[in-house]
């Protein structure tokens, strides 16, 4: 009998295993990184228009009075395209968003805005990705929140979807 | 057009897989075995199906087609056309793919080379083969569609530029071809305790395609070692990741399994020790796969992914293992138990090499684990690094040395001990000479290196004791296999111990034209110059090394900034000489017009890589020998081959 209880140990052994590898894989936990600068002022920048059409953006330009979305994005995302459609309806309800395009080339950009539309009143370039890292950002697309004041109010990491327009809307002072 | 394409070849697969289960299921038992003919065929049609499929990927990657996820995903039109193609298997879906096509490709070759197994447990074994592929064709089909499309896309996202290496294009399908190539023994295995037929017959059938796998395996790792050791830049051969012990767990039970089947197939022993090792060296494969494609560990390695797809890929794993395991527990007791032998003869020294190796492979899996299990219970986060793994695992790697310094050199079922001292006299006198010739000369190089190198010596000897006095024009090729095999671990063993005792590490911040010395070198910096890569801007420091009197020469460690994804990499210089490698890096930034320049001298590390390509060529040979002295037979006995 004793022959007969080793043999199942194998499996008992087994099953521990994936009893662990159970509880690890119900424990991944958030990877995002939250931006330590929100709630603080916008770092200061100016960048360079990406595109011959549209201005670029500067730190100045936020402290006008009006709420606006700064969106870094870039034309090599993926994930990009899909929150463009999320971005034309705010656009549609007067927010003004603003692009920053992260390593980004003037013709591929234009095909971008050709192919899925153009939400952005402003594009700005980051060729370094200076912009992106000054404000505390770690991936595309990651879109903020910036009061009339130039302060940081909310960072939004990853795509902006529909469900996102209400707070979005709110923190941006416009009724839906 | 593909795109589509390669997805109803994966589902035709996967379709057939399900009729292979079956078909096979029903064939197993002898009142059906009319319906036994018909399973080779669907096997080999199955493979075909999973091998367009990935043909069909691979076609759509080297077309750049954005309008597929995954190549939006992973690829870049202007990347060069190879890391185009070899970008195919460097993401989880196309990864996954690989190892079907691979499974698929293990089933067709059973089904049509495989005539030594009795016909109901090649039937059954071919059933067990088209359940693991079923699972896994499900997994891809279900949770990770390497085919899945995507509007509006006009440029990839590049490929991590990690991974933009020569050495990945035949890196990951070796690793595979070894690890999903085990899939074979696991199958085997099964079969044979469906249909009860565990013996020497079983077992010399098993015996090549657990060789073929553990050839690739050998490879795969020794490879990937050298790939991490070039490409990383940090000077290191084996970082005893998570990733790269998960290859070396399935490679420990295989190389177990190799050894413990041989007292199967020559002596009818180990008949359960022999099928738990066949169930256990797939399951760690299958382990690996999971902790990599899970996402559940973070390494250099991992790809992030959804954890859905984790607890698809544990849940296959849970019935396949749990299952072959329930088998096990349920039929083996059925099974007897073999001939015994006597304590002190080869069979002894097998299962002493044996019960070391899986004594190794629970110390790495603990290692592995442990970190994953503390922070799944306790949430607190800590690692195993390598001072865990050399002090615990390289002593018994060492005792393992030893006792394979001994095998080959015993009798098959009883030996004396005063016979065996005098036919390893030689091999001990020179193990004995290299301790003490180190412990005079070679001063503090710690205990671990300088046991090695002693070890090192006498297992070389010792491995080409079983060539003397004998004919060697008549010495079955199997036997050189394991000679040079057994020879590679000596190389290999000594390589590790050098690099250990020897190397020599130099960091220095220099301005132009300031020399510092490593080793036996003397190296400028005589400043840096940029140049264009394919997809890269690259910057390079311009060194000039000299040695004594000689001719000073160039080496040119590089910085490679990719710009999809943004990303910095690190590129050694590294110029071989036949006593080591002069391993040169540059640091990311200048400092007061100062770049850091690290600098290694690594005496005879190129050996480590040298006996892995060695024991490989041993296992090689050994499959080639084993073949050839089947066929030989089956014509001698007048047997249609």
């Amino acid at each position: 009998m004793k022959r007969g209880l080793i043999l199942w140990l194998p499996l008992a052994l087994i099953l521990i295993l994936f009893a662990v590898f159970w509880v690890g894989l119900h424990r991944q936990e958030n990877h995002d990184i939250a931006s330590q600068m929100v709630g603080k002022a916008l770092p200061e920048f100016t960048t360079p228009a990406a595109l011959p059409g549209l201005p670029g953006a500067s730190t100045a330009l936020f402290r006008d009075g009006r709420p606006r979305l700064l969106n870094i994005f870039a034309s090599w995302c993926v994930p990009c395209v899909a929150e463009v459609p999320v971005l034309m309806r705010l656009k549609g309800m007067g927010v003004e968003v603003v692009g920053i395009a992260v390593h980004d080339t003037t013709p591929a950009l234009d095909q971008f805005l050709t192919r899925n539309g153009n939400p952005y009143a402003r594009i700005g370039s980051d060729d370094q990705s200076r912009i992106q890292l000054a404000l505390g950002s770690s991936g595309v697309p990651e879109t903020f929140v910036i009061d009339g004041q130039g302060r940081i109010v909310k960072q939004h990491i990853g795509v902006v979807g529909e469900g996102d327009i209400p707070e979005l809307l709110a923190l941006l002072g416009k009724q839906p | 057009m593909i795109a589509e394409a390669g997805l109803a070849a994966l589902w035709f697969a996967a379709a057939l897989a399900l009729a292979q289960l079956v078909l096979g299921a029903m064939a197993t038992s002898d009142a059906r075995a009319e319906l036994r003919a018909s399973i080779a065929p669907v096997a080999i049609v199955q493979a075909l199906f999973v091998v367009t499929a990935f043909f069909c990927l691979i076609a759509v990657f080297a077309r750049s087609d954005m309008s597929v996820l995954l190549v939006a995903e992973n690829s870049h039109s202007a990347k060069p056309m190879i890391y185009k193609i070899s970008g195919t298997w460097g993401n989880h879906e196309g990864s996954m793919l690989l190892w079907v096509t691979i499974l698929g490709v293990a089933g067709a070759s059973i089904a049509l080379f495989e005539r030594k197994l009795r016909a109901d447990t090649k039937v059954a074994t071919l059933a067990a083969q088209g359940a693991i592929a079923l699972g896994f064709y499900a997994f891809l089909l279900f949770a990770s569609n390497p085919f899945a499309r995507i509007a509006g896309v006009i440029e990839g996202q590049g490929l991590n530029p990690l991974l933009q290496d020569p050495g990945l294009a035949f890196h990951p399908p070796t690793l595979y071809a070894g690890y999903v190539g085990m899939s074979a023994a696991f199958s085997f295995a099964v079969g044979a305790l469906v249909t009860r037929n565990v013996g020497p017959e079983f077992a010399r059938a098993m015996r090549p395609w657990i060789l073929g796998a553990w050839v690739f395996l050998t490879i795969g790792i020794t490879a990937g070692s050298y790939w991490s050791y070039y490409t990383l830049g940090w000077g290191g051969w084996w970082f005893w990741d998570p990733v790269e012990n998960a290859s070396l767990m399935p490679w420990l039970a295989a190389t177990a399994l190799i050894h413990s089947v041989t007292v199967l197939a020559t002596r009818d022993g180990l008949r359960a020790w022999t099928i738990m090792l066949a169930v256990l060296a797939f399951s760690m494969s299958m382990v690996g796969t999971f902790l990599v494609r899970s996402g559940i560990l973070t390494s250099v390695h991992s790809f992030a992914v959804d954890p859905r797809r984790g607890l698809f890929i544990l849940e296959l794993l849970a019935i396949y293992i749990g299952g072959a395991l329930t088998l096990f527990a349920l039929r083996v007791g059925t099974v007897s138990e073999g001939t015994r032998f006597d304590p002190f003869s080869r069979e002894a020294a097998l299962v002493a090499n044996n019960l070391l190796l899986t004594v190794i492979l629970i110390v790495v899996m603990a290692g592995t684990l442990y970190p994953l299990a503390l922070e799944g219970f306790t949430g607190a986060k800590i690692s195993v690094g390598a001072p865990y793994f050399n002090s615990v695992a390289g002593p018994l790697a060492l005792v393992l040395m030893l006792i394979m310094a001994a095998g080959p050199l015993l009798r098959w079922r009883s030996d004396q001990p005063a016979l065996l001292l005098r036919r390893v006299a030689p091999a001990l006198l020179v193990g004995v000479i290299a301790l003490a010739v180190l412990i005079a000369f070679a001063g503090p190089i710690g205990l671990l290196p300088l046991f090695g190198l002693a070890v090192a010596a006498l297992v070389a000897v010792a491995s080409l004791a079983p060539l003397w006095k004998r004919n060697l024009a008549r010495t079955p090729l199997f036997t050189y296999g394991m000679v040079i095999a057994h020879l590679g671990c000596a190389v290999s063993i000594a390589g590790m111990a050098c690099e250990g005792a020897f190397t020599k590490e130099n960091l220095v911040a220099v301005k132009a034209g300031e020399t510092q010395p490593i080793g036996p070198f003397s190296v400028t910096f005589a400043g840096l110059r940029e140049f264009p890569g394919p997809n890269y801007a690259a910057l390079e420091g311009v060194l000039l090394v000299a040695k004594g009197s000689d001719k000073p020469f160039i080496m040119a460690p590089q910085l490679h900034q990719f710009s999809d994804p943004p990303m910095l990499t690190n590129q050694a210089a590294i110029k071989t000489f036949w006593n080591g490698q002069l391993y040169l890096t540059i640091g990311e930034k200048e400092i007061d017009g100062r770049w850091l320049i690290r600098m290694w001298w690594k005496p005879f590390v190129t050996l480590i890589w040298l006996g892995g390509a060695m024991i490989a060529l041993g296992g090689a040979l050994a499959l080639l020998g084993r073949v050839r002295r089947e066929l030989f037979a089956s014509r001698k006995a007048g047997a249609p081959a």
